[in-house]
């Protein structure tokens, strides 16, 4: 199946959650040296739940698309269920078969999220 | 004589995949049925051990095996096979030396001089030796075409000390001094094509200072230029079986027998020893000397089918394809896309191997590796283990398309097509 579906794509040209929330609780910054990839990505807390995220950087189709469905579905979760994420998750929230080398991609907006939750 | 034109017919992997459009050479070559063949015949015939049985079987693999050095050596113009020493592949050659050489003659204050154009593996084992010995690292920089920033009658070149990072403190000297013990750098750039000018550069090195040890990774270009070593004038070449039609698993390192005989072993075990009592051991000559443990054999057998499939189409013939199709896939790429294709390295072709850079627009160069393979299209995405290099060139990454005797014009238009693609999909 082709990687590059509509709605990936969709997600690549027009990102949701994109920018940097100024005055956040914390941020962080992945990046992966062997493609280049950088995310930046911001937060803000309320009692222990995601009120607001954000991410920034340069990445390809699959880390920016799963950079933009990432944070729109962490919106309003608890940092509790946020860390259970793994891999697994993140494949089937992009609804695409992945490479072995293209995963790397797709969990790299996953490493900020988890590292904001730390 | 081997015909470029019907090439495809003797690589058995067009048979499996008749579509499949293979643009990654550099990383590594395609194997020829004779290659294959070879291999198949020493672990279906004669797998013995080899320097071992006096048996026939294993006096036939030595054979075979010692056949492949003295290939190997007539190949590159050697003095003597001694001077031939198989090891894993390139890296390993070069680590090799790192050991054996570089803790031999490396002391404090000494200098090794190497290019931002290098491949890791013959960056990364200097750049330790130089921290462990308190040496300084040298790092010769490119100009903006690609070539290295080479003085007109000198050897000058901008240079970096890798204990200070800070950018300001580049400085600007004559980097090849008395005190340079090691020079090392790669006739050919795994990402640039770049094709330096080694035996020049030796030759204004070795005046300046006679004792320096000249090393030149030439494994990007064994497979694709005539080398004569005793021409070039190095102390040391290295290369990999792989990629040029052989097997993998089997590296070269050509040197200098009186040096070879100078350094230390490498590795210590079998095969390397000459007589071993409980406080000391003597050791074998070069090139068994660094040859410790039972070798890849039928890779190392297989290897001179690959060496002898090359002669028979001609270094000189080879060279000329690749520069065919290098200036056609430039001129292509160039004429389709404007200036929203960048490719990095020499303009002119007479300077450049068979290997093709570039960045296309905004777009990441995993993704057009992707969608270039979904049309099964083999190309490299990334730094191509050269990072100094991209940080110099200020990209994290780039997408590579390199030739090689199998490919042809056809290749080209399906990879200008493929390119289309991708802006289709990613604009």
């Amino acid at each position: 199946m082709n990687i590059y579906q509509d709605i990936i794509l969709d997600h690549y040209h027009h990102p949701h959650n994109q920018g940097k929330i100024n005055k956040q609780d914390r941020s962080i910054t992945v990046n992966n040296p062997l493609c280049g990839d950088k995310i930046e990505m911001t937060v803000n807390f309320e009692k222990n739940k995601v009120k607001e995220i954000k991410f920034q950087g340069e990445g390809c189709v699959i880390s920016t698309a799963s950079a933009s469905m990432l944070t729109d579905y962490a919106k309003n979760k608890s940092k509790q269920e946020l860390k259970k994420l793994d891999s697994k998750f993140i494949i089937k929230m992009l609804g695409i078969d992945l490479g072995m080398n293209r995963i790397k991609c797709a969990v790299l907006p996953l490493e900020a999220l988890q590292k904001l939750l730390v | 004589m081997i015909d470029l034109k019907n090439i495809k017919n003797e690589f058995p992997i067009f048979q499996h995949q008749p579509n499949l459009v293979y643009l990654d050479s550099t990383a590594t070559s395609l194997k020829p049925k004779i290659v294959i063949d070879k291999i198949r015949e020493y672990y279906e015939e004669y797998s013995a051990n080899v320097f071992r049985g006096i048996y026939p079987m294993s006096e036939k693999a030595t054979i075979e095996f010692e056949e492949t050095r003295n290939v190997v050596s007539k190949f590159i113009n050697a003095n003597k096979s001694e001077e031939i020493v198989f090891t894993r592949n390139a890296t390993g050659s070069l680590n090799l030396l790192a050991y054996s050489l570089g803790r031999k003659i490396v002391e404090a204050d000494d200098e090794i001089v190497t290019t931002i154009m290098e491949h890791h593996s013959n960056f990364v084992p200097w750049q330790v030796l130089a921290n462990e010995t308190g040496g300084a690292f040298k790092v010769i920089d490119i100009d903006e075409e690609g070539y290295l920033d080479l003085g007109v009658d000198n050897i000058k070149y901008q240079i970096s000390n890798i204990k200070n990072t800070n950018q300001k403190l580049k400085i600007l000297e004559q980097i090849i001094t008395k005190k340079t013990k090691i020079l090392t750098l790669t006739y050919v750039s795994n990402v640039l094509g770049t094709i330096n000018p080694v035996k020049e550069i030796i030759k204004e090195a070795k005046k300046i200072n006679p004792k320096i040890i000249v090393i030149v990774d030439a494994a990007q270009a064994v497979p694709h230029l005539k080398i004569d070593v005793q021409d070039l004038g190095a102390d040391f070449i290295v290369f990999s079986s792989h990629k040029m039609l052989g097997p993998t698993g089997v590296g070269v390192l050509w040197g200098k027998e009186k040096i070879l005989q100078e350094i230390y072993p490498f590795m210590y075990g079998g095969d390397m020893i000459d007589e071993v009592y409980i406080d000391r051991s003597t050791y074998k000559d070069p090139p068994h000397k660094f040859e410790a443990g039972t070798p890849a054999i039928g890779e190392i057998i297989s290897f001179k089918e690959a060496i002898n499939f090359l002669d028979k189409i001609g270094m000189g013939n080879i060279r000329k394809h690749e520069r065919k199709i290098t200036d056609l896939a430039i001129n292509r790429l160039i004429d389709t896309f404007g200036q929203s294709i960048k490719i990095y390295g020499p303009k002119n072709i007479e300077d450049r191997g068979g290997i093709i850079s570039f960045s296309f627009d905004k777009f990441h160069p995993h993704d057009i590796a992707q969608i270039l393979a979904d049309e099964g299209i083999c190309v490299r995405a990334g730094h191509h283990c050269a990072m100094p290099l991209h940080t110099r060139l200020s990209v994290p990454a780039t997408v590579r398309a390199s030739f090689y005797v199998y490919n042809d014009e056809k290749d080209v238009v399906k990879l200008v097509t493929g390119l289309k693609k991708v802006r289709k999909i990613l604009s």
